[in-house]
């Protein structure tokens, strides 16, 4: 078969265009530029006849690009005929006659500063957006859990318990793992630089403060907001893609109660002890690190920590975590019911819950190292 | 229609899940031109054939000849080129819920036509016109759309390439009864218009009389029969005695039974 081609001959304002070979998709681009190419050569033409009766091969790309070519010369007012139609592609050619009538407004063109300004704009509401969509959530889990207070049969007791075991049981593990390698991690830097100045015994009390008050809450939450939040978010989401929530809301069930109450009290309950096991932890493997690197003898570092733990240093950590397992549950939810049809906002919002909560656990955390201060623990 | 080439030609197929056979050597030809309606119970292995054909699933014995060549002896290259002589429809669409409407029948021609944007667009439209859409649903994502609409959609981006052969996988399940028959209707005209070839697994009796050429039936991992609608009609086979004379059946028949009045 040969390649597409489009010959003119032109006498005075009358101009005849004989098409042959195959006019396909394959070619598709090449005969755009053909049929382009001469309809502005040929712009001043009056009165112009499409020969098609060479064509070997018409599909909808070939036909489509003869109709471009004849309505563009319809547009400028010369009259222009298709002849040597063959049978099989008059259907064809027909069919493309009706498509593309109406003219699709063009985008406006908007200047880069205005859109920049747009999008900045846009992103400060949404913050605020989904700052009030969590605060609705709060609202609606506060209400289920009354409820469930009035009523406590209603109380998914099975539902808390299945998921008490996916984040807090299975994530022991590796919350005991890295939270062993951030405390000897500790231990060793301070071990490295409070030894220049004689004062290895401190390094305790720097590893005692900053275990149990900051680092083991915060890392706990930060992998239990990868770990769960993001699972939560993903959950609910899909959950959501598949009309399963509208489901719910149909038999008369309320989504929050059943969805969000039983994985958010678990959350509650397992941040807790996962920070009490991941602080053990942590200070087990400052320890080890206290006696093998620095030469600390494990009996004296017990004696240490004793004299180091002040009761309230141990409280501040367990009285945070809760509050912030209650931010990660909360904000991996709202992302999740966000979650509209397509694959790729699923993708979208697992990731701002992510993000989301792990930011939020930090700044809560600044919230409460200045609420703790004003009260004196 | 039979003096016309085969353009998918299967022979002793056999494909299997783990221990269970679900076909167990299908034969069956298409032929260029034609619309040929694929009808067996649930499960008897449809969709099956149809994804063993366009290699979906691996098969354990048999060949299956598109276009006179044996898609097991192709290379990676010849192999696309075949690939890109068919389309297919798959039953929920299989639309990318990503892209917008014009995206996904674009999506084919960006991954093998180098054409210009503008050019893009308007096949893109024309297609999207041709399946009785209106330009509005171009910037619409998959999941605004009703089930009828996706259904279009599908089928558009399965034309995008102007295949030769489109594959439909149960095209007007879930479609009430007029959107179903606008559909046969659509079938029909695309069939003619473009010159395809069409495979169509159905269960839709309406459609098997209204549009195909040509039925085949899978039973028991084989195709036990083939021929236009009145042989199906005729024969004493149990099955299709059941098939076309139950409860769902009658009214195609009747119909049959006195074609002058309308």
């Amino acid at each position: 078969m040969s390649a597409g081609s489009l010959t003119a001959t032109a006498e005075g304002d009358y101009v005849a265009l004989a098409a042959s070979g195959a006019w396909t998709a394959e070619r598709a681009a090449e005969l755009e530029r053909i049929i382009e190419e001469t309809s502005r050569r040929h712009a001043g033409a009056r009165r112009v006849d499409i020969d098609l009766a060479r064509i070997e091969r018409l599909d909808t790309f070939g036909a489509w690009l003869i109709e471009r070519l004849q309505r563009t010369f319809a547009t400028r007012g010369s009259a222009a005929n298709i002849t040597g139609l063959s049978d099989s592609d008059r259907a064809l050619m027909e069919e493309l006659r009706l498509v593309n009538q109406v003219r699709l407004p063009k985008r406006a063109a908007t200047n880069s500063i205005l859109r920049t300004l747009d999008s900045v704009g846009r992103g400060v509401a949404d913050i605020g957006g989904s700052f009030v969509l969590v605060v609705q959530l709060f609202g609606a889990l506060m209400l289920a859990a009354l409820g469930t207070i009035a009523h406590p049969t209603r109380l998914r007791f099975t539902s808390i318990v299945h998921h008490l075991e996916r984040v807090g049981w299975r994530a022991v593990p590796i919350i005991l793992l890295s939270t062993f390698m951030i405390g000897a991690i500790l231990a060793q830097q301070g071990i490295f630089r409070f030894r220049t100045f004689g004062a290895d015994m401190y390094v305790v009390d720097m590893i005692t403060v900053l275990v149990l008050r900051e680092v083991g809450v915060l890392i706990v939450c930060v992998m239990v907001a990868g770990r769960s939040g993001s699972a939560y978010t993903a959950e609910i989401g899909s959950m959501k893609m598949r009309e399963e929530i509208d489901a719910l809301r149909t038999m008369g069930l309320d989504p929050v109660e059943v969805l969000v109450l039983p994985r958010v009290i678990a959350l509650v309950l397992a941040v807790p002890m996962l920070t009490f096991l991941g602080s053990m932890a942590a200070l087990y493997g400052a320890g080890l690190v206290c006696w093998l690197y620095g030469g600390m003898a494990p009996q004296i570092y017990l004696e240490r920590l004793r004299e180091a733990i002040w009761l309230p240093t141990f409280e501040v950590g367990m009285i945070k975590a809760p509050f912030m397992a209650l931010t990660i549950g909360l904000v991996a939810c709202t992302e999740g019911f966000e979650v509209d049809g397509s694959a790729a906002s699923l993708g979208l919002k697992t990731t701002a819950s992510v993000v989301k909560s792990i930011f939020l656990v930090i700044a809560l955390d600044g919230v409460f190292a200045m609420f703790f201060a004003g009260i004196g623990m | 229609m039979s003096n016309n080439p085969p353009v998918i030609s299967v022979r002793d197929l056999v494909v299997g899940f783990g221990a269970a056979t679900v076909l167990d050597r299908a034969s069956i030809d298409v032929f260029e031109g034609e619309i040929l309606g694929f009808v067996g119970g649930s499960g008897a292995g449809k969709s099956v054939l149809m994804r063993a054909i366009i290699g979906l699933l691996p098969k354990r014995h048999g060949t299956v000849e598109v276009f006179g060549s044996d898609l097991a002896a192709l290379n990676q290259r010849e192999r696309r080129a075949i690939e890109q002589r068919w389309g297919v429809l798959f039953q929920q669409g299989a639309l990318f819920s990503s892209l917008t409407a014009l995206q996904n029948v674009q999506f084919p021609m960006r991954e093998y036509l180098r054409l210009s944007p503008r050019l893009m667009d308007e096949i893109a439209l024309a297609k999207l016109e041709m399946v009785g859409l209106s330009a509005d649903v171009r910037g619409k994502y998959p999941a605004e759309l009703s089930g009828g609409m996706i259904k279009r959609v599908a089928l558009a981006r399965a034309l995008a390439l102007d295949p030769d052969i489109v594959f439909l996988d149960e095209p007007t399940s879930g479609l009430d009864p007029i959107g179903a028959a606008e559909f046969d209707e659509l079938i029909r005209t695309l069939q003619r218009t473009l010159g395809l070839s069409v495979f169509m697994v159905t269960h839709d009796l309406d459609s098997l009389h209204a549009v195909c050429d040509r039925i085949a039936v899978l039973s028991a991992g084989q195709v036990i029969a083939s021929g236009p609608i009145e042989a199906m009609l005729a024969s004493e086979h149990p099955w299709l005695r059941s098939y076309f004379g139950g409860k769902r059946g009658r009214p195609v028949q009747r119909r049959d039974a006195r074609p002058t009045q309308h």
